[in-house]
C-alpha cells in the first residue's frame, strides 16, 4: 500500500493506493480463484474434470496460475478481440481458452460458460455467484488493509465487478467502522475493465448493495484520465480500474476526513495493445 | 444495398433497441452519420470530443480493426458488416 502524496496533497483525507498488481498473477483476482480452487479440491471430486470459468481477463490469468500450481486443467471463457495480453498469459499458464461473442461482452462469455457447465467433466467455479470469491476478501484483503494502515482506515473504495472484493471486505471492515465506497461505471458501454454497470449487466449472485455505505459511478475518460496521472505523478502504472478507483477515492476524500483507501486491482501493463497509453 | 451494423447491448439504447441495424455511407464517417441522423446522440458514445473513435470502443469493419486500417476514413464496401464492439468487458 502507498500514499498517494501528490494526487492527494491538500484534501481532507489521507489517500492511499493499495496495489494488487503485486500478487503474483498480477492482479486482485488471484485472492478469489485461489480460494475457489481450495474449496473446489475440498468439497468436490476433481480427478480427470476440467476447472472452467468465464472472464474477461484476470481471472483467466488468476485461475490458470493457480490451476498450474495445483494440478488441474482449466478452460475458460473469454470475449474476443479483447486486449491480447490476458489470453496469451492464460494460455502460457495452460489454459485453454473458448472465444465467445466480442458483441455479447463479458455477458457472453457467462452464458457460453453456463452451457459448458451442463457436461459433468466440468467443474464450473463462477466467480459471480460462489461464496468462495467474497470469502477470500473477508479472510485477506480486509484484514490486510486493517493491518496496514495500523488500524487508521476509515474508507475504502473499490470498483463493482463481481463484487467479491466489496462484499467481502465489507464483511470485514464495517464492524470496525470503515465505510465501504462500491465505484461503477457510469454509463452500459465503458472501458473500466472488470467493472460492471449492475444496472444493464447479469446481476452476479453475490452482489449484495447494502454491504456498501456509498455507491457512486465514474466515467471511463475520468479513469483513463487518473490512471494517466498516476503514472505521470506517483509512478504507478495501473488499468483502468485502478484510474476509477482513485479517482473515486479523490472525491471521498476531498469531501471527509479520515484514510481513504483506493483499491488498485491491477497494472496498466496488461493495457499496453489498447488505445488507453496512445 | 447499404451496410449492416453490429452493435452490443450496451448501445441498444442509443438506437431504438436494436443491436443490428441498416445503414449507408462509403465510409466508417458516413455510416456514424447516418445512423446519427436517425438516431441523435450515436457518434457522441462512439465517437470522442474530438471526432475519434472512443480509447475503450472498437470498430471492425468485417475482419478489419479499423482504428489499424485509417479509423472514421476507413472504406465500408457496400454489402459489408460494421462490428461496433466494447474495447473490454465487465466482470473480468
Amino acid at each position: 500500500m502507498v500514499p498517494l502524496r501528490r494526487i492527494g496533497a491538500g484534501l481532507r483525507g489521507e489517500l492511499w493506493g493499495k496495489l494488487e498488481s503485486f500478487n503474483p498473477g498480477g492482479s486482485v483476482k488471484d485472492r478469489a480463484e485461489l480460494w475457489m480452487v481450495l474449496d473446489a479440491e475440498e468439497r468436490l471430486d476433481l480427478d480427470g474434470r476440467t476447472i472452467l470459468d468465464a472472464t474477461s481477463g484476470n481471472t483467466g490469468v488468476a485461475l490458470a496460475l493457480v490451476c498450474a500450481v495445483r494440478g488441474h486443467r482449466v478452460e475458460l471463457c473469454m470475449p474476443d478481440k479483447l486486449s491480447v495480453e490476458r489470453k496469451r498469459i492464460a494460455a502460457a499458464f495452460g489454459a485453454t481458452l473458448t472465444l465467445t461473442d466480442p458483441l455479447a461482452g463479458s455477458d457472453g462469455a457467462i452464458l457460453a460458460a453456463r452451457a459448458k457447465a451442463k457436461d459433468p467433466r466440468y467443474v464450473y467455479v463462477d466467480q459471480y455467484a460462489n461464496p468462495a470469491n467474497p470469502l477470500a476478501h473477508e479472510e485477506t484483503t480486509g484484514p490486510e488493509l486493517w493491518e496496514q494502515t495500523g488500524g487508521r482506515l476509515t474508507h475504502l473504495v473499490a470498483g463493482v465487478g463481481t463484487s467479491g472484493t466489496v462484499v467481502g471486505a465489507s464483511r470485514a471492515l464495517r464492524p470496525k467502522g470503515v465505510r465501504i465506497v462500491a465505484v461503477q461505471p457510469d454509463d452500459p458501454l465503458h472501458g473500466i475493465e472488470g467493472w460492471k454497470h449492475m444496472a444493464t449487466a447479469i446481476r452476479p449472485p453475490i452482489w449484495d448493495e447494502a454491504q456498501a455505505d456509498d455507491h457512486r459511478t465514474i466515467g471511463t475518460d475520468a479513469a483513463i484520465a487518473m490512471a494517466k496521472r498516476l503514472a505521470r505523478e506517483e509512478g504507478i502504472l495501473s488499468g483502468p480500474s485502478g484510474g476509477g478507483a482513485v479517482a473515486a477515492a479523490l472525491e471521498v476524500a476531498r469531501e471527509q476526513e479520515g484514510v481513504v483507501v483506493a483499491l488498485l486491482a491491477d497494472g496498466g501493463e496488461r493495457y499496453l495493445s489498447t488505445p488507453m497509453w496512445e | 444495398m447499404g451496410v449492416t451494423v453490429r452493435l452490443p447491448g450496451t448501445l441498444r439504447d442509443a438506437v431504438g433497441g436494436e443491436t443490428k441495424i441498416q445503414a449507408s455511407g462509403e465510409t466508417l464517417a458516413e455510416v456514424f452519420a447516418d445512423i446519427d441522423r436517425r438516431h441523435p446522440g450515436f457518434r457522441a458514445r462512439v465517437l470522442d470530443d474530438r471526432g475519434s473513435i472512443r480509447a475503450y470502443v472498437n470498430v471492425y469493419v468485417g475482419d478489419t480493426d479499423a482504428r489499424g486500417s485509417g479509423g472514421l476514413a476507413t472504406a465500408v464496401p457496400d454489402g459489408s458488416e460494421v462490428m461496433v464492439i466494447p474495447a473490454m468487458a465487465g466482470g473480468r
